[in-house]
C-alpha cells in the first residue's frame, strides 16, 4: 500500500516562511497568556517585534532578490516565489495586528493597573508634565537632531534601515501659497527611548513617555521658519541581507549573479506609519522608497515595539516578573575540582541553563594552566562580548600550549565582533583557522589534548549550543564531556579535517555533516522503518530547532506509514505536517516556547528494544545538513541515556509551555485535562537544585545519631 | 614513554602519523594527518617534482613541525618513497626541504619500503601468523608500481615489484585517452597484460588462498563500507566482486557519493578496486583481508624495534633470507654447498668480532652473500663473479636497503675477481668508505670460507675457530683428504690476512 505513495508530495508539506509565522504567533500568545507575569509579557512581544524585524530583513527580502531574479522553482510545498510573498503578505500584516491587539487591549491597560502610565500622545500632557518634556527637548534632544528638509535643491535624504524617523509636511511661514514641502528627522538612536516624566502624585505611579512624542511636540523649534501641517513616525526595513541567503537551491546564486544589475542593493521592503498618518505625507514617502500598497504596515500604537524591552530592563518592578533563576552546579563538577579526574571517571552530561555553563569555562581554563597539557582545540561560532573562554584560550596560547581555534566568521549578525576578537587570540599566539571555505562550522567541539603517564589522553566537550557564557543562561542546551577514546581520535580528525588535511579514513563514534551526517539521519530512520515493518517496536524522540529537510520528512513519513511512533519536539519551523491519512498518522509534533528559549537537539531512536541516543549541533534543515560543518555525537554511558530519557519524556509530558501541530496546520496549547500539569523547564529547575543542593549539603541525617552508652558489666 | 611521529612523503599523499610508544601498551596511534599532493604526476610525466609543489611539500611540512612540536614529539622518521626515487631533481628538492623546513627526508629503496610495509601488516600479530598459514599474497599497491609477497607455510618466499601503480596506471591511460565507456576495460587489460608474466614466473606450484591488501583505497571500503559491517577489513570474493561490479562505469561522483568519499579519492579508488580484483582471479584467491596499515605502522614499529622500545614476534631475518634462498633457488644455487658455506663463513664471522667490530646486519649480508655466491653461473661457468654481481644488482632482495644490496653484490663479486680498493671502487660506485670497509671485511671471510670448501664436496662438518698469537685456527672435524684445500687456501687467505693483519691457518683434527 504504502509504496505507491509519493512521501515528497507537496501538499504533504508546509511552507517554511509560512510555519515560521506561525511560530512567531507562539511567541506572541505567551505574551497573551494571563498566567504570565506583566513584564515577562512585555519582552515576549518585544521579542516577537525582534523576530519579525529579522525575518523581513533575511527571508522576505530572499524571496524578493527570488523575484527579482526571476526565480521560477517552487518550494518543499510546491508554491512559487510570488505565491509565497503573496500569502506571507497576509500572514504578517495579521501578525502584526495580533501584535498590537495585546499591546493596547491587555497589556497597556495592565501596565496602567500597575502603575505604568504610557502617555501615547503628547497632547494629552498635562501642563506641567508639558514644561518638563520641552525643557528634557531642550537639554538633550534637540543637540543630537538631523531635521532634514527636502526640495528641488535637497534630494531625498537616505533614511536608514530599521530607524526610527518623523516625517512631516511644511509650509513657509507667512506665505500662502507657499508649496508644501516634505521634512524628516531621525529618532536619535543614542537617545533612550522611553522618558520617565517625573511626579508627585502617589507612591508607585510612574508615567512614560516615547522620545518620538516629544519631537513631535517640539517639531517647530526645528523648522522655525515654517509652519508644521503634520507630523507623523515611520519606519522601514530595507532588504539588508548583502550575503545572498544560501539556504536556496544553489543554482539561484548563478541566477542572481546574472541578474545582478537587475537587483537594488537596500531597498525598502517594508514601511511602518502610524494608523492615520496624514494622506500626502504618507505618498511622498511611499514614491520616494517605491513601495508598493501591501507593503505598507498602519500600525495601532508605538512603532517598533522592541522598546517594551526598555520597560522590561526599568528598576523595580520585580514582582511582575519571573524570579530570576541561578544556574546550579554539577554535582560531578563542583567548583575548584579537577575537572579532568572527574571526567576520567565517567562521562558527565551538562544541562544548560539549568546547570551552570562554568564547567565549560573553566574545562578550558583549566587547561590552560595544566603543565601536561600539550594541545587545546576549539570551534568558535558566537561567542559573548567579553568571553571568559576567549580570554582562557589566549592565556593558553601564553602558556605555551598549541591553541587552535576555528572562528567562524560568517555567523550572521556576529561578524564584525567575531574579527576583533580572533585578532586579538591570534596576537596571542593561537593558530586561528577563519572557517572553511563554502561552510560555516556550526559544530561545538573542544578538544585538550593531555599527556599523561599511560599515554595521550584526550578530553572532549561536545554540545548542541553555542561556547557563549551569555546565552548559556537563557538557551537550553546540552553537553557531553568526555575522554572516550573513540571519540577523541574523531575529535583530533575533526580539527585535522577543518585545518585543511584530508579527511579521515573513517570515523569511529561522530557523524558529520556536510558529508555523512545526513545519511546517519536517513539510514537510522529506515532502520526504524525496517523494524516496524518486522513487526517489532519502532520509536523515534526527536527535538531540535527546526524540520525542513524534504528527505528526512519523507523518510519520516515514510516510517511512520510502516507504523513507526515518531514524537517530535520542534521549537521553530517545521515543513512536517501531522495527521495525513496513511502518510503521517503517527506523528505527533509539539513545539515548547518558554521563559528560556528551547535550543538543544536530542535525538532518540528505539532500535528494536536497543535504543540509541544521539545529541548534536545540527536541525533537520537543508542548510545544516548540507551546508554546514555539524557534529552528532552519540550518548553511550547507561546513567546518562537514562537522563537524556527523562529529559525527553518531561518535555513530552508538558503541559503548560507546549503547543501542539494541527492537522490544519495550526498549533493549539496542550490540552490539559486529564493529565498531570507540567511545565519542563520548571521541572528541570526544580531538579536542578536539588541534585546541587544533594552534593551541598549531603544528607546529614545519619550523623546527628546519638550513639547510647552501652551499659558494661 | 615515547612520542613519535612517521612522514610518508607518498605519491600522491603527504601523511604523518604520531605514536605514542610504550614498552607495555606498544605502539598507540595519535594521530595522522593527510595532505593530498599527487608528486608522482610529476616523476612519472616529466621526471621532475616542479617548483610549485615544493613549495607546497615545504608548507605542509612546516604544519607538521608545528604539530610534532604540540606533541613534545621526541623523534621522527620521513621516508620518500617512488614520487622522489624516480624523480631527477630529488637530491635538490630534498636540501630546499632540509633547509626551508629543517625536517630531513630520506628516500628509501622499494624493498626497503615494501618491507616496511610488511613489517606494519606483521605488527598486527595473531591475525598475520594466522592468515598466512595458508598460502598469502601480500599485494602492496601504491602510486607508482606493486609489489606482490608471496607466503608459503608462514615464511616469505618472493616478493616481487610490477609497475602497476594506480597512479601511473590512471596516468598512463589517461594519455591514451580513452572514451570512458571503454576505460575500464582498457585499464583491465593493461593489468591482465603484466599479471600474465608474474602468473607464469611466480605463481606456478603455489597455492595463493588469502589475499591482504594494504593500500589507501580498497581497504578504508572494506574497513567503512555497510556491506562490509559485520567483518570489518574482510571479504570474500563473491562480496568483493559484486561490489566492484556496482562501481563500474560510474562517474566520479557517482562513486564518491556511493562510497561516502570525497570526489578527488573516487577515481584512484576505481583503479585500486579494479587492479585487486583482477589480482583475486589471478591468483585464484578465495579471501581478501585488508590490516589497514599504512607505510606510517611500519616506520614507527621499525622505529621502535631498532630502539628496542617493544619486543619483536615476528622474526624478520628469517622472512629475508627465505626470500635469498628462493632467489638462490631460481638461480639452481647449489643447496648444500651453501649450507656448508653459510655455516662456515658465520663461524669465522662470529669468532672474528673482536677483530671486525661488525654486527648483526652485516652478518645478515654476509649470510645472504654466502647464499647467491654462485647465482651467476646460471648464466656463464666463465667470470661468475661479474655475472653474479649483475644478476643481484638487478634482482630485489626485500628487506635491504640499495646500499646493502650493492655491498652483497660487491662481496659476492670479489670473491672471485681480484679486490679493488677504495679509491677504484670509490669512483665506480656511489658506496661511501663505511660500505668500503663492510665490503672489504666481509670479502675476507668469505674467501676463507670459499677456501675451505674448494672441492665443494662439504668436507667439513664443523669448524671451530680459534685466534691465538696473530693466527686465526680454523680447526676442521674430518677424516677426508684435504689436500686440495691445503694447497689453494694460502691465495685465498692472503687477502684476509691483509685485512686482519691475522693469518688463517687450517688445523685438522685427527680422527681415529
Amino acid at each position: 500500500m504504502s509504496a505507491e505513495i509519493n512521501y515528497k508530495d507537496p501538499s504533504f508539506y508546509m511552507n517554511r516562511e509560512l510555519s515560521w509565522i506561525q511560530f512567531d504567533k507562539r511567541v506572541l500568545s505567551e505574551a497573551r497568556d494571563k498566567s504570565i507575569p506583566l513584564m515577562e509579557r512585555l519582552k515576549f512581544l518585544s521579542i516577537t517585534a525582534s523576530n519579525l524585524d529579522e525575518f523581513f530583513m533575511i527571508r522576505v527580502a530572499s524571496l524578493k532578490d527570488m523575484q527579482h531574479a526571476g526565480y521560477k522553482k517552487k518550494d518543499i510545498a510546491g508554491l512559487n516565489v510570488s505565491r509565497q510573498l503573496e500569502l506571507l503578505n497576509a500572514e504578517t500584516h495579521e501578525l502584526v495586528s495580533q501584535q498590537y491587539s495585546t499591546y493596547n487591549r491587555s497589556l497597556l491597560p495592565l501596565m496602567m493597573q500597575n502603575g505604568i502610565h504610557v502617555i501615547e500622545h503628547h497632547e494629552d500632557l498635562n501642563k506641567e508634565q508639558g514644561s518638563f518634556v520641552d525643557r528634557y527637548f531642550e537639554d538633550n534632544v534637540y543637540p543630537v537632531l538631523t531635521p532634514m528638509a527636502v526640495d528641488s535643491s535637497r534630494p531625498f535624504p537616505l533614511i536608514r534601515n530599521k530607524s526610527l524617523n518623523i516625517g512631516a509636511l511644511l509650509k513657509k511661514k507667512g506665505k500662502d501659497g507657499a508649496e508644501v514641502e516634505f521634512a524628516t528627522v531621525q529618532v536619535p538612536s543614542v537617545l533612550q527611548r522611553i522618558v520617565e516624566i517625573p511626579a508627585k502624585k502617589k507612591e508607585g505611579e510612574r508615567f512614560f513617555i516615547l522620545l518620538e512624542e516629544i519631537i513631535e511636540r517640539n517639531m517647530d523649534k526645528l523648522f522655525l521658519n515654517y509652519d508644521i501641517l503634520c507630523a507623523h513616525p515611520f519606519r522601514i526595513m530595507r532588504n539588508a541581507d548583502l550575503t545572498i541567503e544560501e539556504e536556496e537551491a544553489e543554482d539561484l546564486l548563478k541566477e542572481i549573479e546574472k541578474q545582478i544589475k537587475k537587483r537594488q542593493w537596500g531597498e525598502a521592503i517594508r514601511l511602518e506609519v502610524e494608523d492615520g498618518i496624514h494622506k500626502q505625507l504618507l505618498k511622498i514617502i511611499k514614491k520616494e522608497l517605491k513601495l508598493s500598497d501591501e507593503d505598507i504596515y498602519r500600525i495601532n500604537g508605538p512603532l517598533d515595539l522592541t522598546v517594551l524591552m526598555k520597560f522590561y530592563g526599568l528598576e523595580g518592578f520585580d514582582d511582575l516578573k519571573i524570579k530570576k533563576y541561578e544556574p546550579q552546579i554539577v554535582p560531578q563538577l563542583p567548583p575548584e575540582c579537577d575537572i579532568f579526574e572527574q571526567i576520567r571517571k565517567g562521562d558527565i552530561l551538562l544541562h544548560h541553563p539549568y546547570q551552570s555553563f562554568l564547567p565549560v569555562v573553566n574545562f578550558i581554563r583549566q587547561a590552560a594552566k595544566d603543565p601536561e597539557v600539550l594541545a587545546i582545540k576549539q570551534t568558535l561560532y558566537r561567542v559573548s562580548g567579553n568571553s571568559p573562554i576567549v580570554k582562557a584560550l589566549a592565556q593558553a596560547a601564553e602558556n605555551g600550549k598549541q591553541v587552535t581555534v576555528l572562528v567562524e566568521l560568517k555567523a550572521r549578525f556576529d561578524e564584525e565582533n567575531n574579527i576583533i576578537w580572533a585578532k586579538m587570540l591570534e596576537k596571542s599566539g593561537c593558530h586561528v583557522i577563519y572557517g572553511l571555505v563554502g561552510l560555516k562550522t556550526h559544530c561545538k567541539i573542544t578538544l585538550v589534548v593531555r599527556r599523561e603517564d599511560e599515554g595521550i589522553r584526550r578530553y572532549v566537550h561536545l554540545g548542541t549550543g553555542n561556547y557563549n557564557d551569555s546565552t548559556a543562561k537563557l538557551y537550553t542546551d546540552m553537553g557531553l564531556l568526555t575522554c572516550s577514546e573513540m571519540i577523541g581520535e574523531d575529535a583530533t580528525a575533526v580539527f585535522n579535517m577543518l585545518s585543511g588535511y584530508s579527511e579521515p579514513l573513517s570515523w569511529n563514534k561522530l557523524a558529520l555533516a556536510p558529508l555523512w551526517l545526513k545519511d546517519k539521519f536517513l539510514s537510522l530512520i529506515a532502520r526504524e522503518t525496517a523494524h516496524a515493518q518486522k513487526g517489532k517496536k519502532a520509536h523515534i524522540i526527536a527535538k531540535m530547532n527546526s524540520l525542513c529537510d524534504v528527505d528526512v520528512i519523507a523518510a519520516l513519513y515514510k516510517a511512520s506509514a510502516f507504523g513507526v511512533k515518531i514524537e517530535l519536539i520542534v521549537r521553530g519551523i517545521c515543513c512536517l505536517k501531522v495527521g495525513i491519512e496513511g502518510v503521517s498518522e503517527n506523528i505527533t509534533v509539539r513545539s515548547i516556547v518558554g521563559n528560556f528559549l528551547e535550543h538543544g537537539r536530542v535525538f532518540y531512536f528505539e532500535n528494536g528494544g536497543n535504543p540509541e541516543y544521539y545529541m548534536g549541533s545540527a536541525d533537520w534543515m537543508p542548510r545544516n545538513l548540507e551546508r554546514r560543518v555539524e557534529i552528532l555525537f552519540p550518548v553511550e554511558d547507561e546513567k546518562l541515556r537514562e537522563e537524556l530519557f527523562h529529559i525527553l519524556q518531561t518535555q513530552l509530558a508538558d503541559t503548560m509551555k507546549s503547543h501542539m501541530l494541527k492537522p490544519d496546520g495550526s498549533y493549539e496549547k496542550v490540552d490539559k485535562r486529564g493529565k498531570k500539569r507540567c511545565c519542563a523547564q520548571d521541572e528541570f529547575c526544580v531538579e536542578a537544585v536539588a541534585k546541587a543542593n544533594k552534593f551541598l549539603k549531603p544528607d546529614v541525617s545519619k550523623e546527628r545519631v546519638f550513639i547510647p552508652e552501652e551499659h558494661h558489666e | 614513554m615515547k612520542v613519535f611521529a612517521a612522514i610518508d612523503v607518498g605519491s600522491y599523499e603527504l601523511a604523518m602519523k604520531i605514536f605514542t610508544i610504550n614498552a607495555k601498551s606498544g605502539l598507540k596511534e595519535i594521530d595522522f594527518v593527510r595532505h593530498r599532493i599527487e608528486l608522482g604526476t610529476d616523476t612519472y610525466r616529466n621526471g621532475k617534482i616542479s617548483y610549485d609543489h615544493m613549495n607546497e611539500l615545504c608548507s605542509v611540512l612546516r604544519d607538521f613541525k608545528e604539530i610534532m612540536r604540540s606533541y613534545k614529539v621526541d623523534d621522527y622518521r620521513a621516508y620518500a618513497t617512488s614520487a622522489f626515487r624516480e624523480s631527477e631533481n630529488a637530491e635538490i628538492i630534498l636540501d630546499q626541504i632540509r633547509n626551508r623546513t629543517g625536517i630531513d627526508i630520506s628516500i628509501i629503496s622499494n624493498s626497503e619500503q615494501r618491507f616496511i610495509n610488511y613489517k606494519a601488516i606483521a605488527s598486527r600479530g595473531e591475525v598475520f601468523d594466522d592468515i598466512i598459514k595458508k598460502g598469502t599474497a601480500i599485494v602492496d599497491i601504491s602510486g607508482g608500481s606493486i609489489q606482490i609477497s608471496l607466503f608459503d607455510k608462514a615464511l616469505l618466499v618472493t616478493t616481487q615489484n610490477l609497475e602497476l601503480g594506480i597512479l601511473r596506471l590512471r596516468d598512463r591511460l589517461g594519455r591514451l585517452q580513452p572514451s570512458s565507456i571503454h576505460y575500464e576495460e582498457l585499464l583491465e587489460e593493461v593489468i591482465d597484460d603484466q599479471l600474465i608474466v608474474f602468473k607464469q614466473m611466480f605463481l606456478k606450484g603455489r597455492d595463493i588462498k588469502n589475499i591482504i591488501v594494504v593500500d589507501d583505497y580498497v581497504s578504508v571500503l572494506l574497513k567503512n563500507h555497510k556491506s562490509y559491517k559485520e567483518n570489518p577489513g574482510y571479504s570474500d570474493r563473491e562480496n568483493y566482486f559484486s561490489f566492484v561490479t556496482t562501481i563500474l562505469h560510474k562517474s566520479t561522483a557517482d562513486i564518491a557519493r556511493k562510497l561516502g568519499i570525497a570526489q578527488e579519492n573516487a577515481s584512484l579508488m576505481l583503479h585500486s578496486a579494479i587492479l585487486v580484483k583482477h589480482l583475486m582471479e589471478a591468483m585464484d584467491a578465495d579471501l581478501l583481508w585488508a590490516p589497514g596499515v599504512t607505510i606510517c605502522d611500519g616506520i614507527a614499529y621499525e622505529y621502535a624495534e631498532n630502539h628496542k622500545l617493544i619486543t619483536l614476534e615476528h622474526d624478520f631475518e628469517k622472512d629475508i633470507l627465505s626470500c635469498t634462498d628462493d632467489i638462490s633457488r631460481r638461480y639452481l644455487g647449489n643447496k648444500k654447498r651453501v649450507e656448508a658455506m653459510e655455516r662456515i663463513a658465520l663461524t669465522i664471522f662470529d669468532g672474528m668480532k673482536r677483530y671486525h667490530g661488525l654486527g648483526k646486519r652485516e652478518r645478515l649480508l654476509l649470510q645472504i652473500a654466502v647464499k647467491l655466491l654462485e647465482c651467476g653461473k646460471y648464466v656463464s661457468f666463465v667470470g661468475v663473479g661479474e655475472c653474479s654481481y649483475q644478476i643481484i644488482m638487478a634482482t630485489e632482495i626485500i628487506g635491504l636497503s640499495e646500499t646493502e644490496r650493492e655491498i652483497v653484490a660487491n662481496i659476492v663479486r670479489y670473491n672471485s675477481v681480484e679486490f679493488e680498493y677504495y679509491n677504484v671502487l670509490g669512483r665506480r660506485t656511489t658506496l661511501d668508505e663505511k660500505s668500503y670497509l663492510i665490503i672489504a671485511k666481509l670479502t675476507a671471510i668469505l674467501r676463507v670460507a670459499d677456501g675451505l670448501d674448494r672441492s665443494n664436496k662439504q668436507k667439513f662438518k664443523e669448524v671451530k675457530t680459534a685466534v691465538r698469537e696473530g693466527k686465526l685456527f680454523l680447526s676442521v672435524d674430518t677424516t677426508e683428504d684435504i689436500t686440495l684445500e691445503r694447497g689453494l687456501f694460502g691465495e685465498k687467505a692472503k687477502f684476509f690476512e691483509e685485512v686482519y693483519s691475522i693469518v688463517p691457518v687450517i688445523r685438522q683434527k685427527k680422527r681415529f
